[in-house]
Parts: C-alpha cells; structure tokens; sequence
C-alpha cells in the first residue's frame, strides 16, 4: 500500500494555530501534547525591501494522519480546519506532484 | 461530518449534529463562519467545520475549535447571583433565580426612576459581539433611557468608519469585493479578482474583523491578487506584499494625502467618475499641495519614493481595493485619515465597481427595527443624553453617548445615574483609557447588573447582580456580517444545548422588556421574534435553518441604478448627491471640509523634550488568534499557545537597553505603567515597540484589589483622557510615547 503524506505549502501558511487545536481535539491530547506543532521564523529583512517571514507546522510522532477519520472518508483535522488552505493529503505520490505544480515553498511530511 | 442538506439537526436524542453559524459568546465578529457541533448526552463533545458554508468552507480559527473548553468550563458563570453592595470586589456571591434577578432589577429601575429620572439608567455594550445588536434595544426599549455608550474613548473603534461614510457617501460600509454575495464566489461572471488590494492599518486573517472573514485575502492572494501593506509593523500580509509602507504610527492622514497629491498631480484620477459624481476636486486638489511626498517622507519615515510607486500602481491597477483598519481611528487625526481612504478609492474609480470596494445598504436583511427602538425614549430626554449638550456631534451623529462624556458624568459630584448595566464590557481591563478612574468612578453608581460568560475584573469589582450570558451554541439568532451594513449573507444561529441557566442577551431583553415595557416586546417567543427578524427577506426563521445561510444578489455601480438613495435618484445618499471631495457636513459641524494632517500630540516631533524620557513611539492593540479582547484568557489551549502579553521591541533598541528575548519589562510614560514580556523582533522600526491590549489573569486572585492583576499588563494606563479630534472622535491609542526598562517578573 503506498504511503501517505502530509504536504504544506508554506509560502501561505499564516500561523493560525487552527491545526494545532483541531488535531488537540482530535486525539483528546492534554496540555503540553501536540500532535502538530507551529515553528516560526522571521519576520527578517532580506536585499531589494523583501521579507523573509515563514510558519510551518511540523507534525510529531503522535501524528498518524487522523487514520479513523481518513477510514471514515473525512480529510485529517488539520487539513480540513486550516485557515489558508495550505495543507494536502495524500499519498506521496500525489504530494510530490503537488509539490511539483505549487513551485516554491513546499514542505512533505511523512510522519 | 457532512449535514445533509435541508437538515440543521440529525441523530438521536443523546447523540446529535447540529449545523450552526458562530458569533458570541465567546467574543467574536459576526463572520458566522460554519461549525456542526456534536452533542452526546446533553454535553458539547465535538466541533468541526461546515464544509457548505459559503465563505469558510469548512475552516476554522483556534476559537472556534476550541469552544467546547468554553462552553464546558469549570468557571462559567451558570445562574443569576447577587451580593450585598458592601461586599463588592469580594467573592461572596449568592444564586439566586431568574425571577428573583428580574425583581430586583424591576425594583431598582424603579427607584432610579424615581430618583434621576429615566435617564438615570446608563447601558454600556462590548465591542463586536451579538450584544452590539441588543445592548442598545436594552436601553431605549426597556429602560427607554437614551444614555448607552461603549467604553472606549473617541468612540475610535468602527463607528467612526461608518459615521464619515455615511455622511461623504451615503451607503453602508465600505469593504473589499471579495465575491462574497455570490453562491459560486470567486468564479461568478460578474466578479473581477482585485488586482491589488491595500491593507490600510489592519491585520484581518487575524481579527476577522467586522465580519470580513480575513483568509479569503489569502483565497484571492493565491488567484493572484497582490499586496500593499500600510502598517508600522511587518505582519506576516506584509511579508507577503509587494509594496510595504511601514510608517510612523499616527501619521498615516499625511501618507494619505501625499498619495492623493500624486494622484491628482500626475492626473491618475478617473476623470469620467469624478466629474459625474463627485463634488470638490478643485478644493481637494488645492488643499492636499499642502503635503507634497517629500514632506510625507518626513512625517511618515515611509520613503518618497515608496509614496509615490504605491500611489501609481493603485490608481493604475485595472482593478484594486483598500481595506481599512481600526489603526485608522485610533488617533486624534482620524476624521481625516478616514475621509482621505474614502477619496483614495473615489479618485481611483474603486466606489462599486468589481473587484473595488463594496458598499452595502445601511441596514439589510434584518428590517429596520433595531434602529427605530430609539422611538421608545421621551423625544425631551434625547436633549439630556449624557454630553449631548456640550458636545453637538454627539447629538446628531452618534446613536449613542461619547463614552468619554460619560466617565466624565460618572466623576461628577453630584452624580445623577443611578443604575448602571454592564453588556459583555470588561470595562477597565479591555478598552477603557484610564482605567484606574473607571473602576473608581463606577465604584460610587448605586446598583450595577453586569451580564458575561465568565467573573471579569469588571463583573467581580463593582456589580451587584450577574446574570449569564448563553454561548452561541446555546441559543437561536441570527448573525451578519458587517452588522447588517454590507452583509453578504444572513446566518442561522441554532441552539444545540443547555448550560446552566444561561440566556442569550435577546431572551434577557425580551423578558426584561415583558416587564417594564410589553408593548415594545410583542413576541411570546424567541422564535416569533427571529420570524419577525427575517420575514422581508420571504422566509421564516426555520426556513434559515435549513439553508444555513441566505446570500442576497448583489448589483454593481449602484449609484447609476438608484439603489444607494431612499427616493431612488441616481448619486449618492449625501446633502449635494454626490460623493463629496469636500464635506459639507463637516463644515457644518465646524469641522474642516478637507483633510488636513495633525501631529500625534505626543512624539518625537511635538514633544521633543518630553521625548527625552520617553524615546520610544508606542503603538498597541494588534490582535491575536487566540483571544478576542479580553475574552478567553481561561481557555486552556488558547492560554497555552499565548500565556503571556507580549511587547515587540526591535534587537537594537533591546540591546541599547539591556533588554533579552523573554525578559519581563516595564513600559512607561507619563501617565502610567505596565508589564509584558519582551519579544525581539525586526517586525518593529528601532523607534517603535509594540504593546498587546486587554490582558488579565484570571488565573489570579480576582478579588479587589488584584482583581486578577487587571492593571499589571493593562496597556491603557498609558493612555490619556478625552484626547480627542476636533469633532470629539479618535483618540490616541496607537500613536503614544514611551520607555520600556527591564523589571524581574509582572510583580516587580
């Protein structure tokens, strides 16, 4: 069976923290348990008056691709409530084309 | 989860689904982004996304994902309680019934009344939640007392906005086209994507303000829409813009006005629309030679250069936008940074036009009987509204009292309010400027009621009687975007389960209402009134439910077709007909009819020696996912995600000051003080920091006189009093001055 994977595509992930909770109410984690993680790097300057400014939520061991609700037919938490619409699922295949056609800024997990 | 469609509720009796639309409580903007909620054995268990919502799609903010840790929380407050008067600040509150809540409240209405008169009865209301549609409706219809106000001073806070629009065009609020009326969005023939759009002093994917629901700008990023930014700090939309204005806080009226000279100089304007349907360029024209680009540079610290590229690239754009923010209304200067917005987009042919700035009807979808409630107060006792006489702008174009005004009645010596109603307001730990003077001066009214979700510093130090507030999901309504004003769609609020004996505010009103005045409370149920509520749209309140949401049509260019004006003419909604350049109202009022640049009364510039002390340019109140205001500082998630208040300070000026990532400092200027965390960031100029608004801790002692730490963090004693614009609107809470030095913890 192929492998699934989780792709973000960070050039719009805006650092809602919507993943981190939909994934918390997910697997009923506690304080201090995270399924998908948030990590943040900038705002800093680059040459010609751009900004290097990026988010991108890492998901831990205790992520396994929401399994029961991808068995249900439903998207993971994660993918279903982010804000931008940033993240894929699929199977690595597919997120490597998809990677492919979004160009830049691209992150596949495969937790 | 997929809710079939027509259906709003399926499973069993102790298991079910049920399709809502989100507003408050907990507090938020009427986005009414789309939730079903799960409910087993009586108990909120689950929340997901609606994927047939129109705008959200199936996504939703931290907030809302966290609800079920609201609604389910250990410290709601579930019953009506009371306390002796004496015991205030202390936790020595007693439950009492519903009805035992609405005798005492009957009883002291009456002998207010009896005492001041009906006016007696001062209502304050918080920002953006359900209550803003019902706080009012409390006032002139139960307590038929024209005195309602907010507590933020200025009124700076969306008012403004609405106020200078209806008087220099005449419409609803003016708001980004984003294709939100239309069922297949984005892909509707008639809709044009905005090349650019401008954010102008906002942060939206965040605060969702209003009820924009703030990622459909990254929706329209990703079809291709580009970015100007105007903010003093680089925000993650501003990392992502072409063009980033990053300018002086407060100045943003000469950035303005630069642009209108290029504009207007360099002949960008659309001549076609201004010539049909505007009033006063040659006035305008005339008046913004007074603010050459150059000169903007040097108030702003924007470069010339960068005015003049983003002044070209909008007007010449085939089709752009501007989004306005609150940061528009926090100075003193904010008549004319408003009134400069507006002539942006007109000069630039934006008013209407596809993928330009929306307007909507004044008020829609709901009918006009939130706005004829004031029909239920004695027309004399208009003339003795709180500042009403000192204040002629606060007669004819505000519905309610200046709430600076009122803090100053609260002060007087002889004190004529009796009885004071606190609406989902944590007075002084949210938007009050100085707060220590509105926990002393509500201290001295007789009897305050105060209704909320949770004890707030406000609730716990001077009410008498809570009462408590139901969360959405506890209670039918109804929610639209913009308040009604530019609403693309009307959304079912459905209630999905009890707790405790919360009510939403209509049901307070109303069985309040069936007490003191039954003739203005013709209903028998919530639900007869929510038919009531949206019968003109040819649909009952059950019928909502099932569609989840109503989207009206929409129609462009109005101002040719006779929609914008009640006698159908062609124009605009205004004394000349036109859009006006140049404000008759304004003049009328002893205002400018043109814009004109005023200086923060504290900076650098105009008071270089108080700058001595006090170096550094302050600016506050940028939002956060996981809070709206004061509200959800005891959510656990949210708190675990943001734990601390956070004041952003650029590496430089934290190094000058022995200041690292993390320490705890105090930040300072001549009327107060408070404590955050610092962060080092390159989001701020070197002359700027960065301070977060309404924080408490609820975790702490909440008795007097901690009151859970309400004024440790509390950015507003730093603010002034009734510092305000000529026409008494716009106060200075972004553009003030400080120093922050480094202190050892929150209680040092």
């Amino acid at each position: 069976m192929a492998k699934n994977a989780l792709l973000i595509d960070y050039e719009y992930c805006t650092g809602c923290h919507s993943c981190e909770v939909a994934c918390r109410n997910e697997k009923s984690l506690k304080k201090g348990e995270w399924g998908i993680k948030l990590t943040e790097y900038g705002p800093l300057p680059l040459p010609g008056d751009k900004w290097d400014y990026h988010f991108v939520p890492i998901p831990t061991l205790r992520c396994d691709l929401c399994s029961n609700r991808v068995a249900a037919g439903d998207e993971p938490a994660c993918v279903k409530h982010c804000l931008a619409f940033c993240m894929q699922y699929g199977t690595i295949e597919e997120m490597a084309q998809a990677a492919e056609r979004l160009g830049n800024r691209v992150a596949i997990f495969v937790p | 989860m997929r809710m079939p469609k027509g259906e709003w509720k399926v499973g069993t009796k102790d298991d079910y689904y049920v399709r809502t639309s989100a507003w408050s409580a907990p507090g938020c903007h009427p986005v009414g982004c789309g939730l079903i909620l799960h409910i087993e054995d009586g108990k909120l268990t689950g929340v997901e996304g609606d994927k047939d919502h129109p705008l959200t799609q199936g996504r939703l903010c931290p907030r809302c994902l966290a609800l079920p840790e609201v609604v389910n929380h250990p410290d709601r407050i579930l019953y009506p309680m009371k306390r002796a008067r004496k015991d205030r600040g202390k936790n020595t509150w007693e439950r009492i019934t519903w009805d035992e809540a609405l005798d005492l409240i009957v009883e002291k209405v009456e002998e207010t009344r009896e005492r001041y008169g009906y006016e007696g009865v001062h209502t304050f209301g918080g920002t953006g939640r359900e209550a803003t549609f019902y706080y009012p409706v409390l006032s002139y219809s139960v307590f038929q007392s024209p005195n309602v106000s907010t507590v933020i001073s200025g009124d700076s806070c969306y008012g403004p906005r609405c106020m200078i629009t209806n008087f220099i065009l005449g419409t609803g609020y003016p708001e980004i086209d984003h294709a939100a009326y239309f069922p297949d969005r984005y892909d509707d023939p008639r809709f044009v994507l905005p090349e650019y759009v401008m954010v102008w002093g906002k942060n939206p994917i965040v605060s969702n303000p209003d009820g924009f629901f703030g990622h459909a700008l990254i929706d329209m990023m990703k079809r291709g829409t580009k970015l100007i930014t105007v903010d003093p700090r680089i925000t993650w939309l501003a990392s992502r813009a072409e063009i980033t204005l990053q300018l002086r806080p407060g100045t943003d009226t000469a950035l303005l006005m630069a642009m209108l000279n290029v504009v207007i100089n360099e002949g960008l304007y659309d001549k076609e629309f201004v010539e049909k349907w505007c009033y006063g360029l040659e006035d305008l024209k005339e008046r913004v030679q007074d603010m050459p680009p150059a000169k903007a540079a040097a108030i702003t610290w924007v470069p010339e250069e960068k005015i003049i590229r983003a002044a070209r690239v909008f007007a010449q754009a085939k089709s752009a936008s501007i989004q306005w923010g609150l940061a528009t209304e926090m100075s003193q200067n904010a008549v004319q940074t408003c009134q400069c917005i507006l002539y942006l987009c007109a000069l630039t042919g934006r008013i209407d036009a596809p993928g330009g700035i929306s307007v909507g009807p004044k008020a829609s979808l709901t009918g006009k009987w939130r706005y004829e409630q004031i029909k239920w107060v004695n027309p004399e006792l208009i003339d003795k509204r709180i500042g009403n006489e000192e204040y002629p702008v606060s007669k004819s174009a505000l519905t309610n009292c200046l709430a600076d005004t009122v803090l100053d009645a609260l002060e007087e010596e002889d004190l004529k309010i009796g009885m004071v109603w606190i609406n989902s307001s944590n007075v002084w730990s949210c938007p009050g400027a100085v707060p220590e003077r509105w926990l002393a001066a509500l201290s001295r009214v007789e009897f305050i009621v105060a209704q909320d979700i949770f004890l707030t510093p406000a609730n716990m130090s001077v009410a008498d009687l809570v009462l408590p507030v139901s969360t959405f999901a506890e209670h039918d309504g109804l929610v639209l975007p913009h308040f009604g004003r530019n609403a693309p769609y009307l959304g079912a609020i459905n209630k999905a389960v009890e707790v405790g004996e919360a009510r939403s505010d209509f049901e307070t009103v109303m069985a309040l209402g069936k007490r003191l005045n039954p003739d203005a409370f013709p209903w028998e149920t919530v639900e007869e009134f929510l038919d009531y509520s949206v019968y003109g749209n040819g649909f009952s309140f059950d019928d909502l439910r099932k569609m989840g949401q109503f989207q009206p049509d929409y129609s462009y260019y109005k101002y040719e077709s006779g929609k914008l004006r009640e006698d159908g003419e062609v124009g605009f909604d205004t004394v000349t007909g036109l859009f006006e350049l140049r404000s008759l109202q304004f003049e009328a009022w002893g205002e400018d009819p043109l814009p004109y640049y005023q200086e923060p009364t504290f900076s650098p510039y105009a008071t270089p020696d108080l700058a001595q002390d006090y170096p550094l340019v302050l600016t506050t109140g940028g939002r956060k996912y996981t809070s709206f205001h004061s509200e959800h500082r005891q959510v656990p998630t949210l708190r675990e995600i943001d734990p601390w208040p956070i004041v952003q300070i650029h590496p430089d000026t934290a190094a000058k000051n022995g200041i690292s990532d993390g320490d705890w400092v105090c930040i300072e200027n001549q009327y107060g003080s408070c404590r955050q965390k610092a962060k080092l960031t390159y989001a701020v100029d070197p002359r700027v920091v960065h301070a977060e608004h309404a924080w408490w801790y609820p975790e702490q002692d909440m008795e007097l006189p901690n009151q859970g730490g309400a004024f440790k963090s509390q950015i507003n004693n730093l603010m002034p009093h009734f510092m305000t614009g000529k026409l008494y609107i716009g106060s200075p809470y972004k553009c003030l001055i400080c120093r922050v030095t480094k202190v050892s913890g929150l209680d040092d």
